[in-house]
């Protein structure tokens, strides 16, 4: 079965993210007050063949664990469903 | 004997001609050593130099570990051979697993390239072997990731082990502990974010870096003298 992907990448609780708070002290200059816990982070798509979905999730956890992200300094959220990437 | 010292070229790397040219100043022999070789030929050291291999795609460094040259350089290490990572070649020894830790933004986002004042802090090391603990030296550093970072049981074991071989005197980056260097538990794998190849003669403005690569040259000719 095919399974499309979608892993968000972001860094871990409690490391500073400079990126985050710089764009959340920009956006009162536009006047979007009330804007916090600003994190930025990046995304990854793509399609996967597996048995089913537990399995798909299990073998894209390992590619973040091994290669997609540096577990030193970034989580990821995967998010898998049924069918190929639109 | 002069000291082989291979510096591996990675597709974006753009420090390797200046660390051939600053080591063979210091009395060894620079050669290069393309990324997509299985072997490193006949090397007593080995240099991954600055730049940005593989353009830094996915995070600095995390594609590097992939190229064919990546598994011999392992195994020398493994073997005992020095192993040095300056900037970027830093951020590629951490992802390759080489060295603990990671390099992340600097605090602030900002882009640095300027002097800076690092101290020595172990003699123990490939890169400090030549040098006094406590001795301060100046080399530019030029980064936009090289703020060191590990969870807080990895930095009380470099320090514990005496394993951070240099830090910043005036912090630029915000990396824990003020560590602008650390080594493996065997010493001989030891990254770096300044770049002594850019303080090595004269002419570049500074010498300070002269003795962090001498230092190179009498670990890889101690091997040198083991081996033969």
């Amino acid at each position: 079965m095919r399974f499309s992907v979608f892993v968000e990448v972001h860094l871990r609780e409690g490391v500073a993210d400079p990126q985050g708070s710089t764009v959340e002290r920009s956006l009162p200059a536009l006047g979007f007050t009330g804007v916090s816990d600003v994190r930025v982070g990046k995304a990854l798509r793509f399609t996967v063949e597996a048995a089913d979905a537990p399995r798909a999730h299990a073998a894209v956890q390992d590619m973040c664990d091994r290669f997609l992200t540096n577990p030193v300094i970034e989580d990821a959220v995967i998010t898998v469903s049924e069918g190929a990437m639109a | 004997m002069s000291p082989r010292v291979g510096v591996v070229v990675f597709p974006g790397s753009n420090c390797e001609h200046d660390v051939v040219e600053a080591v063979t100043a210091v009395g060894g022999v620079g050669t290069l050593v393309w990324h997509g070789d299985a072997s490193l030929g006949d090397v007593d050291a080995i240099v991954l130099p600055g730049g940005f291999a593989h353009g830094d795609y996915l995070r600095p460094g995390a594609i590097a570990r992939f190229s064919p040259v990546m598994a011999p350089l392992a195994a020398f290490a493994r073997e005992g051979g020095p192993v040095i990572g300056i900037c970027n070649g830093f951020q590629v020894l951490t992802e390759a697993g080489l060295l603990p830790g990671a390099l992340q933004k600097n605090a602030k986002l900002k882009f640095l390239c300027q002097a800076a004042v690092v101290r020595v802090e172990t003699t123990h090391s490939a890169l400090t072997n030549q040098l006094d603990r406590g001795q301060y030296l100046t080399i530019p550093i030029n980064h936009f990731e090289g703020n060191y970072t590990c969870d807080v049981r990895t930095l009380a074991q470099l320090q514990d082990d005496d394993r951070v071989v240099f830090t910043y005197v005036d912090n630029p980056n915000g990396s824990m502990g003020n560590i602008a260097g650390i080594c493996n538990e065997e010493r001989n794998v030891v990254g770096l974010m300044p770049h002594p190849e850019r303080a090595s003669h004269p002419l570049l403005g500074g010498t300070d870096g002269a003795g962090i690569l001498r230092s190179l040259l009498v670990a890889a000719g101690a091997r040198v003298t083991t081996l033969g």
